[in-house]
């Protein structure tokens, strides 16, 4: 990695808790990371992993009975863990955009897309309404919406699925954020669709310099999209490091097993690879490792908590981490 | 960790009832007034009906005085005929209160049999029925009741019917529209198939299906029947004069209302308040515990 | 659009036609006509003409004809008890109600809306709960009794408001409207307040609910994203989408208002269509009757019309739909 560049977004020991009438449940727990200026980082992981819970907390639209109980998260050097709610929503969609999955819903039905694109703007910037009409027609045209004009009048049902999602894109880039988080933002869309999109996002974040963490749970959006992986298991990360890293050289058991039931990476004519059992929700997770009762090199050491061995840029969490030796 | 303490659906409900304040509190006033109203002749100090008991010179008293023969207090006045109030009131919300729930079962029962023949049979049957009370529910309960009372003239085996008249559609639509739901399920293709009569298929399948939504709604129709059998009394179109319920009484002190006498409608309408709000209280806190979308918010 | 008029103008006309058969067989062929139609106190010449200008010696579907025909000429009979054509009579009260209940639903609007916003956005707070329960009182008061209690508190111990009729009238385009007056708000006031009780109370749960779903839903959480003003979300992203299916619970139950103004208008004494047509049913003056049961109907029918056609204006979804 590039270690030249100084990190965009930079998340240390981060805790985000809820309080429910069972019991606190740690949805992210003591989660480190940091991505780099116009860098990709894919952060994956299955439902209910914290994966989405992690973006949402960098975003601080975490609403009681969360909070986020601990760590800090610095945009550009600049701490975000205790800021004032107004300073908060000046950074939101200036500095820091979120796309959502299902564009359906995050666009507002009632209101015109210009509306809903031009707000975006005049919340940040003091510039008149023409010019932010301008702004979004320009946007609409580089996310490859045709006769953008047009649809600037028209209304979200009006659109196509893949066609809102580029509208969601257009809005998160309007302002030039230095950072966009992406939650599964292709999972509702067709594989054309979501194929045309990925590579669009890739080429729109390398042309503006925007970071981008892209959360998901499919394994092969992040091998041909990002720079960096980063790997949740029931609100834990535990592993971490460059693409190839992680998918050549998976060192912890978990990353090994998703990797392995990916269907194209399976032989024909043979059952698919899967991982027994079921990720746990975060009030039923065993205790030391989570992983350990689905994993098939646990030890009785796994009941206490691993620690994180790191390599050349690497991380993993794990007692029995895998080498090329071992297998 | 809690652990839940009782298993069964009814505990389970029960528990979930009478987490909220007001609705244990409302459930006990709406106990205390039926049973009020049940015992009326029991409990009441005076009959209020009797018209050889009251006495003309004991007309219009204030509340907490005495009769002029001594042996009552007036705890809450006495009318223009020296009906004591208080009896008035409970033989009043004795009336109410059974035209209320004798029109709302009625109106529960037609209805649900309607709604479900609808749903069940489908076709022109369903259109029908449908249409009918879509009609009808476009159209206010009061005027529908008023245009029917103006047709029959007054009595209380047509107030009945009248209210039966308004309710029933409510109840048709919401059992139709949950026998539909049911009718596309795969048990009662496998019922019919076994040969199973329309009959008991439509009684020991569909209608347990089709019951909780229509027990709200019949929850918050008793409050609604009791408050327009009032305002028909009210009017003059309702109850007759023999047999006053509170709206009844209302009206009755109307005419005094400018001149101070406050209280000949003013502990009626408290007793119909109390009554109409608790129910409403109830039935509001029925929905919410049966409403499974709610739960977990 | 104009297709969707059209059709719905359509089935408007075919409703008015069965709502009119049934109010003609309900009054005709339930009752006796001849005692519908001829005050008991007239004489053989008034009786022969009636029978002679309403046919009620003639078959049934020729008398339905024959009231249709006169109905649509605004003929529906002669009051008994004033003599006077009874649609004339009806339509001579008619602006009174309208400012009743035209003032009523304006009440609702302004102060349910806003309440019901609040008691929305902070459900669980002291205010928000009194709101809700306050909410269900309004629906459990019944109005007449509301009605006596405003008189008797506000006219009679505190004698601020008067306790009966309607104020001083200004005419506007030939109707008399009396808002337009200091002394015509002071009699309006309570009774339109009386009246929409039972109505704000019903917006406010309305707008509560809507605002509490409305919350829950992704728009407004890609809203927040966004990083615009609480001000603005609230104000124009959840505004927007609750207030579609509120203005259309509001519109209809404006004809639940008029019907609810009989019971209002008999308490404050309010010289309207509802009190007419109480006395009428008190003195059986049966033509009266009908010609304000034909009122009403179209009344409700144009109501319903407005209603769909407002539905579809204000809903983006709809309307393209129908354009499509």
């Amino acid at each position: 990695m590039d270690s030249a560049r100084e990190p965009v977004l930079e998340v240390r020991n981060l805790r985000t808790e809820f309080a429910t009438s069972a019991g606190v449940v740690k949805a992210v727990d003591d989660v480190s990371f940091s991505v780099a200026r116009g860098q990709i980082m894919g952060l994956v992981g299955e439902s209910g992993s914290g994966k989405s819970m992690t973006g949402y907390s960098i975003m601080g639209l975490i609403d009681p009975p969360g909070r986020v109980a601990g760590g800090s998260i610095r945009l550009n050097g600049r701490e975000l863990v205790g800021l004032a709610p107004e300073a908060m929503r000046q950074l939101r969609g200036e500095r820091i955009a979120m796309i959502f999955q299902d564009p359906m819903m995050t666009l507002n039905p009632v209101l015109r897309i210009d509306t809903q694109m031009m707000e975006a703007v005049l919340a940040h910037h003091a510039v008149g309404r023409r010019r932010a009409r301008e702004m979004a027609r320009d946007a609409l045209a580089r996310v490859g919406i045709p006769a953008p004009e047009e649809r600037l009048s028209a209304y979200p049902h009006q659109f196509s699925g893949g066609m809102r999602q580029r509208v969601a894109i257009a809005i998160a880039l309007l302002n030039k954020p230095d950072l966009i988080i992406c939650d599964e933002p292709t999972t509702a869309l067709d594989v054309t669709t979501q194929n045309q999109i990925l590579y669009e996002m890739q080429t729109l974040c390398r042309e503006s310099g925007s970071a981008l963490v892209w959360i998901t749970h499919d394994l092969a959006v992040v091998a041909g999209l990002a720079d960096t992986v980063a790997v949740m298991y029931a609100g834990q990360l535990v592993e971490q490091g460059s693409v190839r890293q992680v998918l050549e050289q998976p060192r912890h058991p978990y990353t090994r097993a998703l990797i392995a039931s990916v269907p194209s990476r399976n032989p024909r004519g043979r059952p698919l690879a899967q991982i027994t059992g079921m990720a746990p929700s975060a009030l039923t997770a065993p205790s030391g490792c989570r992983f350990r009762d689905r994993c098939p090199r646990a030890t009785n050491i796994c009941a206490t908590s691993p620690p994180v061995d790191a390599e050349d840029g690497h991380d993993w969490r794990c007692f029995h981490p895998v080498f090329e030796e071992d297998r | 960790m809690t652990v839940a303490t009782s298993d069964t659906p009814l505990a389970r409900f029960l528990h979930a009832y009478f987490s909220s304040r007001i609705a244990v509190i409302a459930t006990l006033v709406l106990l205390l007034l039926t049973l009020a109203a049940i015992c009326a002749p029991l409990i009441a100090p005076q009959n209020p009906y009797d018209l050889t008991k009251l006495d003309i010179m004991d007309s219009r008293l204030e509340p907490g005085k005495v009769s002029s023969d001594g042996k009552l207090v007036y705890l809450m006045g006495t009318d223009e005929q020296g009906r004591d109030m208080l009896s008035a009131i409970l033989y009043g919300l004795r009336i109410s209160i059974a035209v209320g729930f004798a029109s709302t079962a009625a109106a529960l029962a037609i209805g649900l049999a309607l709604g479900m023949v609808a749903g069940y049979a489908g076709g022109r049957i369903e259109s029908l029925i449908m249409r009918v009370a879509d009609i009808q529910l476009s159209f206010p309960p009061i005027l529908i009741a008023l245009v029917l009372l103006a047709l029959s003239g007054p009595g209380v085996g047509k107030i009945i019917i009248a209210l039966i008249a308004v309710q029933w559609a409510y109840y048709a639509r919401t059992a139709r529209s949950a026998a539909l739901v049911e009718r596309g399920k795969e048990y009662m293709e496998a019922a019919a198939g076994l040969g199973l009569s329309p009959l008991r298929i439509v009684l020991r399948h569909l209608l347990p299906n089709c019951l909780p939504p229509l027990i709200v709604i019949a929850a918050l129709q008793v409050a609604s029947a009791i408050s327009l059998e009032a305002t028909l009394s009210f009017l003059g179109l309702g109850l007759p004069v023999t047999e006053p319920s509170l709206g009844l009484l209302i009206s009755n002190g109307f005419q005094y209302l400018l001149s101070g006498t406050y209280w000949i409608s003013f502990y009626p309408g408290l007793a119909l308040l109390l009554t109409v709000a608790a129910i409403n209280l109830v039935a509001d806190q029925l929905r919410d515990v049966l409403n499974p979308r709610l739960q977990g918010i | 659009m104009i297709t969707f008029l059209i059709r719905r103008l359509l089935q408007s006309i075919l409703v008015l036609l069965v709502m009119s058969l049934l109010v003609f067989l309900g009054v005709y062929a339930i009752g006796n006509p001849v005692d519908i139609l001829i005050s008991p106190d007239a004489n053989q010449a008034e009786r022969a003409r009636i029978i002679a200008a309403f046919g009620l010696d003639q078959p049934l579907w020729q008398q339905y004809l024959l009231f249709l025909r006169n109905a649509a000429a605004g003929n529906l009979g002669r009051s008994f008890a004033f003599a006077t054509p009874a649609l004339g009579l009806i339509l001579e009260r008619f602006p009174a109600t309208m400012e009743l209940a035209v003032s009523a639903m304006l009440l609702s609007v302004l102060l349910g809306i806003p309440l019901g916003l609040f008691a929305g956005l902070r459900p669980k707070g002291l205010a928000g709960k009194t709101i809700m329960t306050a909410s269900i009182l309004g629906f459990s008061l019944p109005t007449f009794w509301v009605g006596l209690m405003l008189i008797m508190v506000f006219a009679v111990k505190l004698g601020w408001l008067p306790s009966s009729g309607r104020g001083a009238t200004v005419n506007v385009l030939g109707v008399p409207l009396s808002f337009l007056t200091r002394d015509g708000l002071e009699h309006l006031l309570l009774p339109a307040f009386n009246l929409a009780l039972f109505n704000i109370a019903l917006v406010i749960r309305l707008t509560r609910a809507g605002t509490q779903e409305a919350l829950q839903q992704e728009y407004v959480r890609f809203a927040r994203a966004k990083g615009l003003r609480n001000g603005r979300i609230i104000g124009v992203h959840v505004l927007k989408n609750i207030l579609i299916p509120i203005v259309t619970v509001i519109a209809l139950q404006f004809g639940s208002l008029i019907a609810f103004a009989i019971v209002t208008e008999t308490v404050f004494a309010w010289p309207g269509m509802g009190k007419l047509i109480i006395d009428s049913i008190r003195v059986l003056d049966r033509p009266v009757i009908v010609a304000y049961l034909m009122l009403i109907v179209t009344l409700f029918i144009v109501i319903n019309l407005v209603v769909d056609v407002l539905y579809s204006l204000l809903d983006p979804r709809v309307r393209l739909a129908e354009a499509k």
